[in-house]
């Protein structure tokens, strides 16, 4: 309960905010963004991160899967490693070479932020996947599962949590970085921050920056919520069990 | 049945787990395969059911040849519990005990009629226990759950590997004990994997002592302990080998009756008599012809005294079912060195002592000296 009071205290400080600056029309001889920009701006973020989400969901989760078979489970260390050596290349730097790449806009910031969130998403359902204890799929496969029933009734829902603890993080950095992919005509509310820098009027780049901040935190909880259903029960008694024998 | 044919397992390296075995698990037999770690025992048993394939040979079941199976129907009519137990954890108990019944598409109610029918067997509450999660169950209940879950939908073959390795001594005798007597009713063929010989003596019909892959001596326990083929198997079943053996023999196969019986309105002087004549020192006393009272000394008996007034109740007795090691040590712990089985009336049926128990062994297990020699 206290979770969800602070939770919308933090929101609606940063829905106020937002208003309060759109209110002032103008800060001297320049003016603000109007609110039916701001509007379109937190659309257009939200558009650019789904799109992005979804793409690295697509291909994340499968090739995270792929590489805990025992085929390809020799290419697992490089892969795992050229994730984590991902993670530490500024986001600057993909949005970059994206945009050299491809050019200015929508598609090119979508790639880079792909990029750049395929990678923990795939390393978590690896690690989800090869959490799943070896007995438990012994069983499985001695009682006569066929593989694809062991996938999909004991390997999935048994990593799920730690898949969407994935996505959840993930998305979180998402938000924050489709802010720098404004910088590459992308739009989205990087697009109001970028202008309020140039002109050095400190309200407009409030007005990108607040909303964005909102919207991280607006979806960081819902996916919470959405970590939670998905988690099993029995795996929920479990987590409680370990925490109470701690 | 199962029939192993000169079944073998060479891995890539060169390896060879397991060397042309060949077998037989006649029908509702307990088959306990032994041996020391990587003998081949597990590779044995997982071959059974494919989940290790073998490199040649042929095994079959009921003349079926596994081969000619999908393997995945194969092992859904053949029970499978493993030391690990395996438990999906995500499931409650009455999804995992269902999990073959649900595999093979069960209609629902017969699955939970099912669960509930397993969950009584292990002796365990179905109305407590079903709508559980592994996480919230003991140690011993999880095995349990495995050993239910494997009977799931009722196979007439089940594969254990090691099914009670993973808990305490005291619970995994207790689960021992059920478990046989599960099977006296269930009649399963079995074939269960252990590297205990202890375990192997009490359970198994037979056992099929394994060595580096090689089968070395395939025979019932008895044999077992008292005919070792060789320095090998001698040495794996160890120098206690008589003392294992007590617990194959159960108080009604080795007790007698003693040579009279003293009843309570007998005359004392007639029965110190008959007692010296016969060169006993205790003699048991009886009320209507059976029923045990305790023991007289042969010193105690006074001509004035009634005998009712002499009596040395019984401490420790035992019954007709009890194991002659536990046996021994009731023996030990009780003033007299004799044990009365006493059936569930409590009717006196038979006595035990050191002698008894000393020529029985002499005569069955076919043992030169035993040796509790000198306990009398």
């Amino acid at each position: 309960m206290r979770r969800y009071i602070i939770l919308g205290t933090l929101l609606a400080a940063l829905c106020g905010v937002t208003i309060w600056m759109t209110s002032l029309g103008s800060v001297g001889i320049f003016k603000l963004a109007p609110g039916g920009k701001v509007l379109a701006e937190t659309l257009r973020h939200l558009q650019i991160v789904g799109a992005a989400e979804a793409l690295a969901i697509l291909i994340g989760v499968p090739i995270g899967f792929m590489v805990t078979r025992r085929g390809l489970r020799f290419v697992s260390p490089l892969l795992i490693g050229i994730a984590n050596i991902g993670q530490t290349v500024p986001t600057l730097a993909f949005v970059a070479m994206a945009a050299l790449a491809l050019g200015m806009g929508f598609e090119a910031a979508v790639v880079a932020l792909v990029a750049y969130t395929v990678l923990p998403i795939l390393r978590n359902t690896y690690a989800g996947i090869r959490s799943v204890d070896p007995a438990v799929k012994e069983a499985a496969q001695g009682m006569g599962m066929s593989k694809w029933q062991i996938t999909t009734r004991v390997e999935i829902p048994l990593a799920r949590p730690v898949i969407m603890a994935g996505i959840r993080t993930s998305t979180v950095v998402n938000v924050g970085t489709a802010a720098v992919a404004g910088m590459i005509g992308a739009g989205g509310l990087g697009a109001i921050i970028m202008t309020g820098m140039a002109v050095r009027v400190t309200q407009m780049v409030i007005q990108g920056a607040a909303p964005t901040a909102a919207l991280a935190v607006a979806l960081d909880a819902i996916l919470a919520k959405a970590e939670d259903w998905t988690t099993p029960r029995g795996l929920k008694v479990l987590k409680q069990a370990q925490w109470q024998a701690q | 049945m199962i029939r192993l044919e000169n079944a073998s397992k060479t891995y890539a390296d060169g390896t060879e787990a397991v060397k042309d075995l060949s077998m037989e698990i006649p029908e509702g037999e307990f088959c306990v395969f032994l041996g020391p770690s990587g003998c081949g025992k597990t590779t044995s048993m997982k071959m059974i059911n494919r989940l290790i394939p073998m490199t040649s040979g042929r095994i079959s079941i009921d003349g079926v040849d596994t081969m000619e199976l999908n393997v995945n129907e194969l092992r859904r009519g053949i029970g499978y519990a493993i030391q690990n137990i395996g438990l999906f954890p995500h499931l409650t108990v009455e999804e995992n005990v269902c999990t073959v019944p649900r595999l093979l598409k069960w209609p629902k109610a017969k699955q939970h009629a099912r669960a509930e029918e397993l969950l009584a067997l292990v002796g365990m509450d179905p109305g407590t226990f079903l709508s559980r999660y592994p996480s919230e169950l003991s140690g011993g209940q999880q095995q349990r759950i495995g050993v239910a879950r494997c009977l799931g939908a009722d196979p007439p073959i089940l594969l254990m590997d090691e099914p009670f390795g993973a808990i305490d001594p005291i619970t995994r005798s207790r689960l021992q004990d059920e478990f046989l007597k599960i099977q006296e009713k269930i009649k399963k063929t079995i074939a269960f994997v252990t590297h205990d010989i202890n375990e192997a003596i009490k359970m198994g019909d037979t056992i099929a002592l394994m060595r580096e892959g090689v089968l070395v001596q395939y025979a019932d326990p008895a044999e077992l302990l008292g005919a070792p083929k060789d320095e090998f198997v001698r040495d794996f079943i160890g120098a206690d080998r008589v003392l294992k053996g007590l617990r194959l023999l159960r108080a009604k196969n080795v007790m007698k009756m003693p040579p009279f019986l003293v009843n309570v309105g007998e005359d004392p002087m007639q029965v110190k008599q008959r007692m010296e004549k016969a060169g006993l020192r205790w003699s048991m006393l009886v009320e209507d012809g059976d029923r045990f009272l305790g023991w007289v000394t042969c010193d105690d008996i006074e001509p004035s005294r009634p005998i009712r007034e002499i009596i040395a109740p019984p401490t420790v007795t035992a019954t007709p079912d009890t194991p002659i090691n536990e046996a021994l040590s009731l023996m030990l712990s009780s003033a007299i060195g004799t044990l009365a089985i006493l059936d569930e009336n409590e009717r006196l049926v038979g006595v035990l002592s050191f002698d008894i128990i000393r020529d029985v062994l002499g005569e069955d297990v076919g043992v030169e000296t035993p040796c509790e020699e000198d306990a009398t």
